[in-house]
């Protein structure tokens, strides 16, 4: 029986370099979570159908149970950690919680990874295409209405924020 | 109850003007799993931890001749390999998954890992440990198992026939329980009737699909001979008595910690073998053992519920009038009766429950449950109201149809009214503070119901099919200790309690024996007891899901956190409440009854004034507890417990709507919109209890239009992926409309029902009301759920 065979690979982790020894077999989110402890991502299938492993990849987002740990070297990864300490997406956690889209939260990291990628595409969409886009994050709790709700509302925030005139200077 | 203030009128905890109670204020806990740092049990990591994987049986039917562990246990990083006849050998006994209040029932004694023979598909069979779950699972690869295949029963309608393979031959047949209600004449109703509609009705089998798969944590700690889990789990008081129990430990010496749990739904109230197994690992290994099920495993180990066959008939006067109903139901449990809660409440629920809100008086229904090389089945959240309300509200709308009665005007007709209660139902179970008139009254305004026909009619001529669908529905809520699992000698406990305490800074640590999964149930407690107390929410720490931590009790399950726990919170708040006002009074030389605790500081109560911060009672109670008479003893810790007194449950009612649109050609549904009006009583906090509902709708309209676990022939579960086996998607998904008529319970002073699972209950009902509405004009039915795009063409004759 041969042991683990593993490989070094060097990627940007929520800005951090990280040079790490792997094995060859070992997924994505296994990799973010067992070795780099960032337990934010989950997993609800590791068969790429859940959403619950989403994390955002040189810029994408992806399935991180579909990747393996290898194939991030000398990549960018940003995890709900790294999405939450940028405070790029501040404004749409604040309306999860305040329009209680999420219960049990194990989906919510990665709803909120897609529902980003969603509001910087810049476009008021409708609840339909909301629905749509979001399909490929599952949520078992909250029957998807407040995660809408809360999306929607974000969106119509920015919306209005980006058309709103700036001040003058200094703060609102 | 409102007006102004005078000392005589005092307020209560409900309309104080800083009262929580009916507010929609946020969860403490979502700030966290919004920034990803929610605490799950796999994000615990101890030091010198192993890991379980475990090797399941590939048939649903085999004696295991022989295993041979050698190659495992030299394979790298294993620590150990035990079979199941070893992790037998080390337990006190089997389990039997059975209830004496259920005396005709029976059930085959099960070790947590198969023995000699594996009786379903996914059975764990051998446990592997090791380093790491990757090695442990390529271990559990080399372990070879010699099986002969045995004959299997998988089929419910057959199961107790001639010729059927008797699954535990000690037991005689595969008979687990067989309950028959006879009241009235129901023979006699029917012969007299002016119509009878007659169905038979298919639910398939289904399970929970949490996001979060089941999940244990073990450590052993040899030198105090404790034990410490940490699991995923609604109810850490049962877990800790049958893991105790089972390893022959004293309860007290097991701690369990249920950290933030990614969904449960009634899936984890269970007794599972490999979490059972995962727990005697860490005590033989003397290191911390976790075990985290992959979604295949969770598809064939944890519980499966519905799977029955309900053939039924209803009589009616020709004025639209329901004058019997009766029925059989003939439902597939798994391969054992689950141990501690049994397989057999899902049949007896549907007795209890089913055409529930009608004032009809002969009632026959006949429960046969029985046994198949099926995953064990259990309880799941709604436990078998999906069912029941489907089926009565289903021959209700048929009948509609035939006699030409509109379907909202025959529920009206048919309901008890509003000024009926305290009633029972035919089938025997105590109906009281219920609102049915109210109930249909919102909803007709809520979807303007009159126009929406006439949408209806319109669209058709158009050859667009819509249609409605209306179920109304009573749902059993807050189990009391006279019905099943305590009585029935289950570890189960159906009172609950809250610890309240005052801190030396004004503090208050409310620990409860109620869990919370995402619903907010700390978040209710905390406004509950804030409420009753007269504290700022900010001053209350709640504590829950921990066995050192909380007074005992039962969890949450059958949506009781917040009628039962919330019960007991607000006693314990109360108490502790007259406590600092008498202190306050010793303090300062006032009768308690002129004093009142607002907003954290005691207050004259005629006059508003301030007297003394709350925080001031604490120092000095704690600290310069000499200030006091020594006739004053200070205990600033209050203990309530709450059960519910005589009634099987606190039922609750509503109507749901379901609005669609059916696709002849492809026979695609799609849902439209959806509406739910329910009476939960008083309510704690309106968005919570929305939220509630509508996750609730959601999965019960999964099972009603996708889920559904697919065995073959011989027993093989063959949709174990969540690419095979659909739940519902958010583009699927309609709006759903939730809102609330008020009637509070009378069995408790806070008012609330519970409210977790009424949206599941009702949902399905709506949805299949609404499909066959749509079908119509082309004289065309489903009866079976999952109903599918092949099963309307197939209704419609188009294939
Ligand atoms: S865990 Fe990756 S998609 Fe489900
Ligand atoms: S909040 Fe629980 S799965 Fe989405």
């Amino acid at each position: 029986m041969k042991t683990e065979e593993t490989q070094e690979i060097t990627c940007k982790v929520n800005g951090e370099r990280i040079t790490r020894l792997v094995p060859v077999r070992q997924h994505l989110v296994d990799f973010l979570r067992m070795d780099l402890q960032l337990t934010g991502s989950h997993i609800g299938c590791e068969h790429g159908v859940c959403g619950a492993c989403s994390v955002r990849v040189d810029g994408k987002v992806v399935r991180g149970c579909l990747m393996l740990a290898v194939q991030a070297d000398g990549q960018n990864i940003v995890t709900i950690e790294g999405l939450t300490d940028s405070g790029e997406v501040a404004d749409l956690q604040a309306e999860f919680v305040e329009r209680n889209a999420l219960q049990c939260g194990y989906c919510t990291p990665g709803q909120l990874m897609t529902a980003a990628e969603l509001l910087a595409e810049g476009e008021i969409s409708t609840r339909e295409e909301i629905r749509t886009f979001m399909s490929g994050n599952y949520c078992r709790c909250t029957g998807y209405h407040a995660i809408v709700d809360a999306i929607e509302t974000t969106m119509k925030r920015r919306e209005e924020a980006s058309r709103a005139p700036r001040p003058a200077k200094g703060k609102a | 109850m409102t007006g102004t203030v005078t000392p005589k009128a005092r307020l209560t905890p409900h309309d104080r003007p800083h009262s929580y109670v009916g507010r929609s204020l946020s969860r403490a806990g979502a700030k966290r799993a919004v920034a990803g740092k929610g605490r799950y049990t796999d994000d615990i990591t101890l030091p010198r931890m192993l890991h379980a994987a475990f090797v399941r049986s590939p048939w649903a039917h085999a004696r295991i001749k022989g295993i041979d562990i050698a190659a495992a246990r030299k394979a790298p990083g294993v620590r150990v390999v035990m079979t199941g006849a070893e992790v037998a050998k080390l337990c006190t006994g089997p389990w039997v998954g059975t209830l004496t209040c259920f005396p005709t029932m029976k059930s085959a004694p099960q070790f947590p890992l198969a023995v000699e023979r594996a009786c379903w598909h996914g059975e764990p069979v051998v446990m592997v440990i090791a380093d790491t779950r990757a090695l442990a699972e390529d271990a559990a690869e080399l372990v070879e198992i010699i099986y002969e295949e045995l004959p299997v029963t998988v089929d419910k309608t057959t199961a107790l026939g001639p010729g059927a393979v008797v699954l535990h031959p000690e037991l005689g047949d595969n008979l687990a329980f067989e309950k028959t209600i006879d009241i009235g004449n129901v023979d006699q109703a029917f012969e007299s009737a002016d119509l009878i509609v007659e169905e038979t009705y298919d639910f398939a089998r289904h399970t929970a699909v949490s996001l979060e798969p089941r999940v244990l944590l073990a450590d052993w700690d040899a030198a105090s001979e404790r034990l410490q889990i940490w699991t995923s789990s609604q109810t850490p008081h049962m877990i800790q008595h049958v893991i105790a129990n089972t390893l022959g430990i004293p309860d007290h010496n097991v701690r369990v910690v249920a950290p933030d749990v990614g969904g449960s739904f009634g899936l984890k109230i269970h007794t599972y073998g490999d979490e059972i197994a995962t727990a005697l690992a860490a005590k033989v290994l003397g290191r911390p053992v976790k075990f985290v099920a992959d979604r295949l495993e969770s598809f064939g180990s944890d519980i499966h519920a519905r799977e029955n066959l309900i053939k039924a008939r209803m009589a009616f006067t020709k004025a639209g009038d329901i004058t019997a109903v009766d029925f059989d139901v003939v439902a597939g449990a798994g391969a054992y009766s689950q141990y501690p809660r049994t397989s057999v409440f899902e049949a007896n629920q549907i007795l209890n429950i089913t055409a529930g809100p009608y004032k009809h008086k002969h009632y026959r229904a006949k429960a046969t449950v029985v046994y198949l090389n099926k995953v064990p089945s259990s309880q799941y959240r709604a436990v078998g109201h999906p069912i029941g309300i489907t089926v009565g509200e289903s021959l209700l709308d048929l009948a509609a149809t035939k006699l030409g009665i509109d379907p909202l005007e025959i529920r009206r007709r048919n309901a008890f009214p509003d000024a009926a209660f305290p009633t029972k139902t035919a089938s025997g179970v105590k109906l009281a503070d219920m609102s049915f008139t109210r109930c249909f009254d919102v909803l007709e305004k809520s979807i303007g119901y009159r126009a929406l026909r006439a949408d209806q009619a319109a669209l058709r001529k158009q050859g667009v099919y819509r249609g409605i669908g209306l179920a109304a529905f009573i749902k059993g809520t807050a189990p009391g200790p006279n019905g099943y699992y305590g009585v029935g000698g289950a570890p189960i406990s159906a009172q609950d309690a809250c610890t309240i305490k005052l801190e030396p800074n004004g503090g208050i640590i409310c620990a409860v024996g109620v869990t919370d999964q995402g619903q907010g149930v700390n978040d209710v407690m905390q406004q509950i007891a804030a409420s009753a107390l007269g504290v700022e929410m900010a001053a209350i720490r709640i504590i829950s899901g921990d066995t050192d931590a909380t007074p005992y009790g039962g969890g949450t399950y059958a949506s009781r956190a917040t009628a039962i726990g919330g019960e007991a919170v607000h006693q314990a708040a109360r108490a502790l409440r007259a406590e600092v006002l008498e202190l306050a009074g010793v303090l300062l030389q006032a009768k308690p009854e002129t004093l009142d605790l607002i907003s954290g500081k005691i207050v004259d109560a005629a006059t508003g004034m301030e007297r003394l911060p709350l925080r001031e009672i604490g120092r000095i109670a704690h600290f310069q507890v000499g200030q006091f008479p020594n006739t004053v003893h200070p205990q600033l810790s209050h203990t309530r417990r709450f059960r519910l007194l005589d009634d099987l449950y606190i039922f609750t009612n509503g109507i749901q709507a379901a609005h669609v649109e059916v696709d002849m050609e492809t026979g695609f549904i799609k849902h439209l919109k959806h509406w739910v009006v329910e009476d939960c009583g008083r309510v704690i906090n309106p968005q919570l209890a929305d939220e509630q509902v509508r996750g609730g709708c959601v999965q019960g309209l999964g099972g009603a239009l996708y889920e559904h676990c697919v065995y073959d022939e011989n027993g093989q579960l063959i949709n174990g992926t969540m690419a095979d086996y659909l739940t519902p998607m958010s583009t699927e998904m309609p709006d759903i409309v939730v809102e609330h008529v008020v009637t509070p319970t009378s069995a408790s002073e806070l008012g609330a029902k519970g409210v977790g699972e009424s949206g599941t209950g009702a949902a399905p009902a709506a949805l299949m009301n609404a499909v066959n509405d749509a079908l119509l004009p082309f004289e065309a039915r489903v009866t079976a759920q999952p109903i599918t795009p092949e099963s309307i063409l197939i209704a419609l004759g188009r294939v």
